[in-house]
């Protein structure tokens, strides 16, 4: 099948790639690029595993083409670590709150969450529920998902004073 | 072998972090299709589209043409080459293989798998296979399944039952004769599962020259690997199954027996690696993994004080086309077929039918969750019959603290449990008099409110001795777990488990008991997983069990590692053992502390000091230990009484319902839970996973449902159908411990996986039906979906 040129940005890092035309871009940045971090879980919009920032804004990669992409740029979970792999804020947060079991949802989780969090250090529940109700997670029944996100917020914002 | 529960613990019962944690959030977990070998190859299945169909035949010409197919293979050279999957009822005219052969028995079989470069050209090629089929009518509803005699979804077998058993523990007829009063109802568990987010998977590679086939899987299962061999006809010590793969949820169901046949098959055949991801529809429909699906028909005897004297129970689970080990669903509630209650005798029917459906997969409880929500439902219906109060009821018939051990008529030993109390900080924690009065106030104001109250017995640590309740020819009395620990030359801890591990947070169990008895750091200490020809003996992750069955494995080795440290010592300070002490590795005299050996001292004799070893030592610094199940062991007696599980934590639920009269919609607006299981290991771990059952507990009660219409028809491919709970659905959860330690296990511990899914489904139910109560009605059968609701409130009917 016909291959189209790309470029893209994704984790702060240039990518120039052909990729065919009907690869959806949670396949292209899984099995192009190597990106596992990003999961597959319903491939029909739902679970919310896929989700990565398209342009700052919580998208889901299984319901894109990998040549929407062209000229965005996407952050996964990976990017979400520094430079040297060491885990943001929100990600220590989920760690010390034990805001996951099975880890499968989680990087969905953590991408929604950072949505969240960049816009507002100090969400209400019903802000931090809209921002992860469409990630569904089996494990946990979401408690402790939510305390890791007000761990986080709460870090962010002693560390923004 | 409880130690001294006075002991001061360092690592045990505190808050610490989940090692497991951090490769997730950093997007480093390894699950089974993060796996990548060179030259892998993809496969992708054609699911049938008939409920009940002959398969007149397939031309796969077209497909097999497509440039990058590799192969496509059919059930019926799937069957000339393979064994059927073995059952777990030994049922040999119920033949199970991984691609139908000759007829399709549910929508969604498999009937044709496809290898390809790629999953792409894979599923193009699916399109290209021409199958005919003959449509035939289909056998639905479990109740026409078990009277049924032409529609057979297995025609050999004779019949659509799978088992019909009768148990009699006690004087039932004698009890109900004497008792006041007695009441009938049905209560219906609806088909629902765990439905991780991870689907099933699997990766192959057969390499010809080591003549070892290596499989990575989505696994959770004891006996994968014997399946595994007896089903493609290989030696056991052929298949080398990798374990250190994350399991993206399980809960039960990760099985996946036929897609690991169907790759391993495929891969020797190709002399490539092959790989199998299942789709979520094809999860859905064909993955195998659908949960339990019952009916109970109950009688229950009491007084008019409302002490429950007896029960009589017949239930019928619908297992599906191929039940796998689905009928043992029916026999592990025998370990609490009375659940806390004082109930006195039993009668228990039960019945396992094969349906034109997808086939039946352990779920989370295996089986205790339906028996509990119909345990629960009659302690409410004998207070609402009765005129009393539902607390009330259940205070009469709890057993008392000093009752344990308490031994059920089914013959288990309840180890240890503190009921009253954990109903009382249930009660407590939901400020229950409080939520009366707010009930209270929102049905003067029009609303439908409703309070639940539950309980539920978590049986855990494992044993199988249900099987043989089942099949008598079936003499398995254990179902031990197994580590080893090594100490290596830098001194350096390493402990080795014999599973995969789903979410559970094993590793720091594992690290956190070795910490604990070896005075290190578990952070410090290492562990691995084993694949299965490293392995030691495992049972799986299943049955709340590993907190019990690998904290005693590693109790049991961290001992044996502490012994060979102390003969050593004794040896080169010719010091006699009672007058030594073990602290953080170093031994030391009792009587003059300077005298000691350290740990690198010990160590460097181990791997390098022959002549420094005791006599008749082996050199190296390791230890095994498997462990055997407590209080296990032995077969039933006449009466089939046995201890099937060794250890019952206990919860209490308290939720709060509103119900919008207009849509029937449920909205569970607060949840109190009070939980014992004994003493935790790590407290986020189990907090999670009580929380997390009850959320899934939820769902099975409101939401959750595997649908198919009147032919046979599957309904409920997608989340968008399934609906499993959000966010939304779930109410701020707010938890209580309690703590009864179990004399049975090394550290009073027991399970948790599991009890929160065991109590929720009952706690919704009672809280629903105390909400509909000022209208007459009530509702028997999960799950209750808003339309059930609306309907039952709007037209009155029940």
């Amino acid at each position: 099948m016909n291959k189209r040129e790309m470029t893209l940005t994704i984790n702060g890092k240039a990518y120039a790639r052909a990729v065919e035309p009907r690869v959806s871009l949670l396949d292209f940045l899984r099995d192009d690029l190597g990106l596992s971090g990003t999961h597959v879980g319903c491939e029909h919009g739902v679970c919310g595993a896929c989700s990565i920032l398209f342009d700052s804004v919580p998208i889901r990669a299984c319901l894109m083409l990998a040549v929407q992409a062209d000229g965005h740029d996407i952050t996964t979970v990976e990017g979400l670590c520094d430079e040297d792999g060491a885990p943001g804020v929100l990600q220590e947060a989920f760690q010390d709150a034990h805001g996951m079991q099975c880890g499968y949802c989680t990087p969905g989780m953590l991408i929604s969450a950072q949505a969240l969090l960049a816009q507002n250090d100090d969400p209400g529940l019903e802000e931090i529920k809209e921002a992860i109700g469409g990630n569904l997670c089996r494990c946990t029944g979401y408690v402790q998902i939510i305390e890791s996100i007000q761990l986080a917020a709460r870090r962010l914002r002693e560390a923004g004073q | 072998m409880n130690q001294d529960p006075g002991r001061n613990l360092h690592y045990v019962s505190t808050k610490r972090r989940v090692r497991e944690d951090k490769r997730f959030i950093t997007g480093q977990g390894k699950f089974v299709q993060d796996v990548t070998l060179p030259q892998t190859k993809h496969a992708a299945v054609l699911p049938s589209p008939y409920p009940r169909a002959r398969i007149l035949s397939i031309d796969t010409t077209a497909a097999e043409a497509l440039d990058g197919v590799h192969m496509v293979l059919t059930g019926e050279q799937l069957a000339v080459d393979c064994n059927p999957i073995r059952l777990g009822l030994k049922l040999p005219e119920v033949k199970w293989y991984p691609l139908a052969v000759e007829m399709t028995r549910y929508a969604g079989e498999w009937v044709a798998i496809v290898v390809a470069e790629d999953a792409y050209i894979a599923e193009d090629a699916l399109e290209l296979i021409e199958v005919d089929y003959e449509p035939l009518a289909a056998v639905v509803d479990p109740e026409q399944a078990f009277a049924e005699t032409n529609i057979l979804v297995h025609p050999g077998h004779g019949s659509n039952v799978l088992y019909h058993g009768h148990f009699l523990w006690g004087d039932v007829d004698g009890d109900f004769a004497a008792a006041d009063d007695s009441l009938t109802f049905r209560a219906r568990w609806g088909r629902s599962s765990t439905v991780p987010i991870e689907t099933f998977g699997a990766l192959a590679h057969w390499d010809e020259g080591t003549e070892i086939l290596d499989i990575w899987a989505s696994i959770q299962m004891p006996n994968f690997v014997e399946l595994l061999a007896s089903t493609l006809g290989y030696p056991l010590n052929n298949i080398r199954l990798h374990q250190d793969v994350d399991v993206g949820g399980s809960y039960g169901v990760k099985r996946g027996i036929k897609q690991s046949v169907l790759v391993a098959y495929l891969s020797r055949k190709l002399r490539v690696p092959v790989r199998l991801i299942e789709d979520r529809l094809v999860n859905m429909a064909g993955g195998d993994a659908h949960g339990p699906d019952r009916i109970f028909d109950t009688d229950v005897a009491f007084t008019n004080d409302g002490i429950i004297k007896s029960l009589q129970i017949r239930a019928l689970d619908d297992a599906g086309a191929y039940p796998g080990r689905a009928p043992f669903q029916l026999a592990k509630p025998i370990s609490a077929i009375v659940g806390p209650y004082t109930i006195n005798s039993v009668k228990y029917e039960a019945i396992s039918v094969a349906t034109n459906k997808t086939g039946q997969v352990p779920v989370r409880g295996f089986g205790q969750a339906p028996t509990n929500y119909m345990i629960e439902a009659a302690v409410d219906a004998v207070a609402r019959h009765l005129g009393l109060d539902r607390l009330e009821v259940r205070r009469r018939n709890l057993i008392p603290s000093d009752a344990f051990p308490y031994q059920i008529p089914s013959g288990s030993n309840y180890d240890s449990g503190d009921y009253h109390m954990v109903l009382q900080k249930a009660l407590d924690l939901a400020d229950y008099d409080e939520l009366v009065q707010r009930r209270d106030k929102a049905r003067t104001e029009g609303r439908l409110a409703g309070i639940g109250i539950a309980t539920c017995l978590e049986p855990g640590g494992g044993n199988n001795i249900f099987e043989y309740l089942m099949d008598p020819t079936a003499e398995i009395t254990t179902f031990m777990e197994a580590c080893e620990v090594k100490v290596d030359p830098q001194g350096k801890i390493t402990g080795m488990m014999g599973t995969t591990t789903s979410g559970q947070g094993h590793e720091t169990l594992f690290a956190t008991i070795l910490g604990e008895e070896l005075e290190f750091d578990p952070d410090e200490i290492r562990i691995v997983h084993a694949d299965s020809l490293s392995a030691l003996p495992t049972r799986s992750p299943v049955a709340s069990r590993m907190a019990i069955m690998l904290g005693g494995a590693a109790t049991g080795a961290a001992g044996k590692i502490k012994d060979r440290a102390l003969a050593i010592a004794a040896f080169n300070l010719a010091i006699a053992l009672e007058d030594l002490e073990y602290s953080g590795g170093t031994i030391s005299d009792r009587n003059d502390p300077s005298r000691k050996l350290t740990w690198a001292e010990i160590c460097f004799i181990s791997y390098r000091a022959y002549h420094k070893l005791p006599p008749g030592m082996e050199p190296g610094f390791h230890a095994q230990f498997v462990f055997q199940v407590p209080g296990g062991g032995q077969l039933p007696d006449a009466q089939n009484r046995v201890q099937i599980y060794p250890c019952f934590s206990f919860q209490a639920h308290i939720p709060y319902v509103e119900i919008d009269p207009g849509t029937g919609r449920v909205s569970v607006l607060d949840y109190a839970i009070a939980h014992d299981c004994g003493t935790v290991i790590n407290p986020d771990i189990v907090r999670g996973m009580v929380i997390g059952g009850l959320a899934h507990g939820i769902g099975a009660a409101l939401y959750e449902k595997f649908t198919y219409d009147n032919e046979g028809q599957f309904l409920s491919a997608t989340f968008a159908d399934y609906l499993m709970p959000s966010v939304h659905e779930i109410p701020d959860v707010r938890d209580v411990e309690h703590c009864t330690p179990s004399p049975l296990t090394s550290h009073g511990q027991k399970g948790s996986g599991e009890g929160g899914y065991l109590g929720a489904p009952a706690a919704i139910a009672s809280a629903v039906n105390d909400a509909l109560h000022p209208l007459g009605l009530s509702i028997s059968e999960l799950p209750m979906r808003m339309s059930k609701i609306e309907a039952l409130i709007n037209n009155g009917s029940k």
